[in-house]
């Protein structure tokens, strides 16, 4: 059963990427090329979303499949995409050279992970997050210079290290249930007794290698390592879609394979629901405490990217914590928690990162200090950077309010009010580092009077993002429902 | 009723703000004027729903002017607000401080376009804690509230401003943080988010799976902070120290007001049963934070921060009569939220022209103000001696109903010695407010004062305002209790009393 034209958002993606490249050889005006590869993007959305509402198929023997669950990550990598790309333009046209290429990359990743929210089966899986991370590799060395090298070979060597803890961890489930397809590994572990299970620890050992190799992916503490001096050497644009995108690719692979293939028997699912628990529990500390001390903003976000990973996490840890006799309304609370904290965090941090680019283009310096009376000098951009760290703090009227209080919320249902009380605290906490930024905007002496001026592309971006932000906060409704159709679908 | 009145009032002020900020070249004079429109007719619009609320017998407990619109559906959540004996007053309270606040702040010249844009988005989010009956509703106006406070303060504030804003941001977000925790498990046990179905289901919605005094006790943290009772006060000084005057007014008029009511209408009214459990802690603490409150006041040498902790004193008599759980306690705390908003209000507003005027804050620098300045001196002693409970004036009807209602309450056993304790508060307080005027206006009059001036038309317009409320609140005070009791009819319903 090959259904090509369930392949067609992914192939669309395919095409625009190639024709970019080809176009970049022939082209003097590079402008033409974001434009091209946004229309490719929006085209591949429209299919994406005509596709919406229908019966999950599977593909490629098993190999793919087209659910609602897939579709809601591929349209969340599109928006990210085209975001991105729009926050490149000023970026990318200061490059003499590889303009084409810079497109062509992201559009190829972007397909990677909409793959990866597809795929049903292990070798897949590893197949698209390889095509996902390679072109991130080039991507973070991309500007040359000593810090982007330096970012891109610690990210390549330790993701390279990652994959391979990844695949260890796949073979020995392999060797285990002598399966790949992720449904066929959860009939085989049902199968089993529980004497014939525990007897053998391969099981439990591959399942703890595939959360680390994944939770490289999503910047879990303790494989966060990577995390800081990769986003401060990254070319901004690239930190932003790496701290987004990236991380909610992770987190659809995590949810499918562990949902799909570990979701039964209910003793699986409590013991990896209790890891990520703690993970989440320890990864937000750690992210939220060390993000205090910092004085550059990318890394400060950086952190705080893994803080709020750990928030994700506790999604997860519902998802492993729901009973499996438990009724249908609340049977996915967890997922769609997850779902619509992503989508929220996504616009947020695209948001931020999105004004960063515009006021480090102008002032020249991540420095925190380096913002003081940004208030005076771009209104408009201190007062959407001021947005999306209210959101990321979790405060209303932004989306991050919403988001803490739906996941939260899966996660107080289920018997997790230890960890939902640890979320909380932390977000006190990360109320500190993020409220000194806009303390200096707003609060802080301007280095000069003149005015940070911005490009049309970077405000297109911004004002997006911000609208998205607001719309999430205040009116929540339509996304928490297609979170909660895409979670709903997965579960049957 | 077909006219969407609360909606009116709450978002009037946020629509000023968002007009302020945003419409191109507006000059600081349109700033203001606009300001006071948008303020004035929520005001106006409140003192008309008070004349029309129905205070028949039979509309008891029943929520008035309700709106209820269907918001999340993912989560059951409700746009749903309206207004019953217990927060009416508050609603009017915030809205009559909203607008004086306006007038006390003509004179701000330092960016005043996000000055009164913040100051109405803060009117805008309290106003709609009051009414919303909604727990998810009423949790994003709580929060909403730290936004503009910390700008208001870390901005506009004098002294250390940043730390102090920082501080009052962190303090409010742990209690709300808990808070949050205690609603979500709310949520979790009943599967509503309505106050007035959960409180109605009581606690047989309550399900087995979470002690109730544990979500109690989640809930009662976030007020706590906010009211605030002892140890959960220290944000209180230095948050109202360093606030501009308006703000002051508006934190220890109508803020710290969002703790009590949160207290009577979640806490009590939803758990009663671990309300009257725990009353004993309850009102020890707050006998403490009247003691404490009281003696840390004597000792203070700023004006403002001599008010700001009689503030954490004078909270302390609120917890008292909440926790008494007796029909004319909770009357009293509820009519004592009124009459400290009103009277610290004009006590704040009073330190703030002082300071202004005179250019000193320092007690000890102070003195023989009495003559440059006739009219202030008369109107800070009115509000002086209303703060220390003087008959005809609003402080005295309050507290005498706290006293006079947690004497005779059965809640407790041995709650009449925690009264008398809590009377002798008063003893204290009447030390430090008589000390205070006579240390800014009496004794000698002191050379470097001899061309300060006294308050400009402008002043006596809300000076008047003020001292009119606690007038008419301490000689007549039915138009509030009468109002009052058809919120507490109900709670005391469901305490079985």
């Amino acid at each position: 059963m090959t259904n090509f034209e369930l392949l067609i958002p992914e192939l669309t993606l395919l095409v625009t990427a190639v024709v970019v490249i080809l176009l970049d050889l022939a082209l003097k005006n590079k402008w033409v090329l974001a434009a091209l590869s946004i229309a490719g993007i929006v085209v591949s959305a429209g299919f994406a979303i005509s596709m919406w509402g229908g019966d999950s198929e599977s593909i490629f023997f098993g190999m793919m499949a087209v659910d609602n669950f897939a579709i809601f990550f591929k349209l969340l990598f599109l928006v990210i995409a085209a975001l991105v790309i729009l926050a490149s333009t000023d970026y990318v046209s200061k490059l003499k050279r590889f303009q084409g290429e810079y497109y062509a990359l992201v559009l190829i990743s972007a397909l990677g992970m909409m793959l990866m929210a597809a795929t049903t089966e292990l070798i897949s899986i590893y197949i698209a997050l390889e095509l996902t991370s390679i072109s991130l590799y080039i991507l973070v060395g991309f500007l040359k210079d000593p810090k982007s090298t330096e970012a891109a070979l610690k990210y390549l060597l330790l993701g390279a290290v990652a994959s391979a803890v990844l695949l260890f961890g796949m073979a020995l489930i392999f060797g285990f249930t002598g399966q790949t397809q992720l449904g066929d590994i959860a009939a085989a572990i049902q199968s089993m007794s529980l004497s014939g299970v525990l007897s053998s620890p391969g099981l439990i050992a591959g399942m703890v290698l595939i959360i680390a190799g994944f939770g490289f992916k999503i910047a879990a503490v303790p494989f966060h390592m990577w995390v800081p001096d990769v986003y401060e050497g990254a070319p901004t644009p690239i930190t932003a879609y790496l701290s987004v995108a990236s991380k909610a690719a992770g987190f659809a692979i995590i949810l499918r394979v562990f949902f799909s293939a570990f979701g039964l028997p209910e003793w699986l699912s409590l013991d990896w629901g209790m890891v990520f628990a703690i993970l989440a529990a320890v990864g937000m500390t750690v992210g939220n405490i060390i993000a205090l001390t910092q004085t550059n903003i990318k890394r400060m976000l950086g952190y705080s990217s893994i803080a709020q990973a750990g928030y994700l996490m506790v999604g997860l840890a519902t998802v492993g914590f729901v009973s499996p006799v438990m009724s249908d309304s609340s049977a996915y609370a967890g997922q769609s928690g997850l779902l619509f904290f992503l989508a929220s965090y996504t616009l947020t941090n695209l948001g931020a990162f999105t004004a960063i680019i515009a006021i480090s283009g102008k002032v020249d310096s991540d420095l925190i200090k380096d913002y003081a009376g940004m208030g005076k000098r771009a209104p408009l951009l201190a007062l959407a950077l001021t947005l999306c760290l209210i959101s990321l703090i979790g405060m209303p009227p932004a989306a991050g309010f919403m988001a803490k209080f739906y996941i939260f919320s899966g996660a107080v249902q289920h018997g997790l009010l230890w960890l939902v009380i640890v979320a909380v605290i932390n977000s006190v906490i990360s109320a500190y580092y993020y409220l000194r930024v806009v303390k200096v905007m707003w609060t802080g002496k301007p280095a000069s009077e003149t005015k940070v001026p911005s490009s049309i592309a970077l405000r297109v971006a911004l004002g997006l993002s911000c609208l998205g932000v607001l719309i999430m906060g205040i009116i929540p409704g339509f996304v928490m429902k297609l979170a909660e159709m895409a979670a709903k679908m997965f579960v049957s | 009723m077909d006219f969407n009145w609360l909606t009116t009032i709450i978002f009037l002020p946020a629509l000023g703000a968002l007009l302020i900020a945003f419409v191109p070249r507006l000059s600081s004079r349109g700033v203001r004027w606009l300001a006071v429109v948008f303020t004035f007719i929520p005001l106006a619009l409140s003192i008309y729903l008070f004349t029309i609320f129905d205070r028949s017998a039979g509309m008891a407990g029943v929520m008035q002017f309700e709106e209820s619109l269907s918001w999340i559906p993912a989560i059951n959540a409700n746009y749903h607000l309206g207004v019953d004996g217990l927060s009416l007053p508050l609603m009017i309270l915030m809205a009559f401080l909203g607008f004086l606040v306006v007038l006390i702040s003509w004179k701000i010249d330092l960016r005043p376009r996000e000055y009164f844009a913040w100051l109405l988005l803060l009117e805008t989010s309290i106003l709609g804690v009051f009414c919303s009956l909604d727990l998810l509703l009423f949790f994003l106006f709580w929060e909403i509230e730290v936004i503009p406070m910390y700008f208001l303060i870390s901005i506009w504030g004098t002294g250390r401003k940043e730390y102090s804003a920082i501080k009052y941001v962190i303090y409010t977000l742990f209690g709300s943080a808990l808070m949050l925790a205690g609603i979500l498990s709310l949520y979790f046990t009943t599967g509503s988010l309505s106050m007035v179905e959960i409180a109605q289901g009581g606690l047989g919605m309550i399900q087995t799976a979470m002690p109730a005094a544990a979500i109690f006790f989640l809930l009662l943290v976030g007020f706590a902070v906010k009211l605030p009772v002892f140890p959960l006060h220290s944000w209180l000084p230095d948050a109202h120290t360093d606030a501009p005057t308006a703000v002051s007014v508006v934190l220890a008029g109508a803020l710290l007001k969002m703790g009590g009511y949160g207290m009577i209408r979640v806490c009590v009214s939803i758990f009663p049963g671990v309300a009257q459990d725990y009353a004993l802690p309850l009102i020890i603490l707050a006998v403490i934070s009247v003691l404490y409150g009281a003696a840390v006041t004597l000792r203070q040498t700023d004006l403002k921060r001599l008010i700001a902790y009689s503030s954490i004193s004078h909270m302390g008599y609120v917890l008292l009569g909440i926790f008494a759980l007796g029909q004319v306690s909770l009357t009293g705390a509820a009519l004592q939220m009124f009459s400290h908003g009103v009277i610290t209000g004009l006590l704040f507003a009073m330190a703030g022209l002082v300071m202004h005027n005179a250019g000193e804050r320092d007690l000890r620098k102070l003195g023989g103000l009495a003559r440059q300045m006739p009219i202030i001196v008369v109107v800070f002693s009115i509000a002086g001696v209303a703060s220390l409970g003087l008959p005809t004036t609003s402080g005295f009807v309050a507290e005498f109903l706290v006293f006079v209602g947690s004497f005779t309450s059965s809640a407790v056993a041995g709650i009449q010695v925690a009264t008398i304790l809590g009377v002798f508060g008063i003893v204290i307080t009447a030390g430090y407010i008589l000390w205070m005027l006579q240390r800014v206006f009496y004794g000698e009059p002191l050379k470097k004062f001899d061309k300060v001036k006294d308050a400009s038309i402008l002043d006596r317009v809300y000076m008047f305002a003020f001292v009119a409320v606690i007038m008419l609140v301490g000689i007549y005070p039915a138009i509030l209790t009468d109002v009052i009791k058809m919120g507490v009819a109900p709670v005391m319903g469901l305490l079985g009393g």
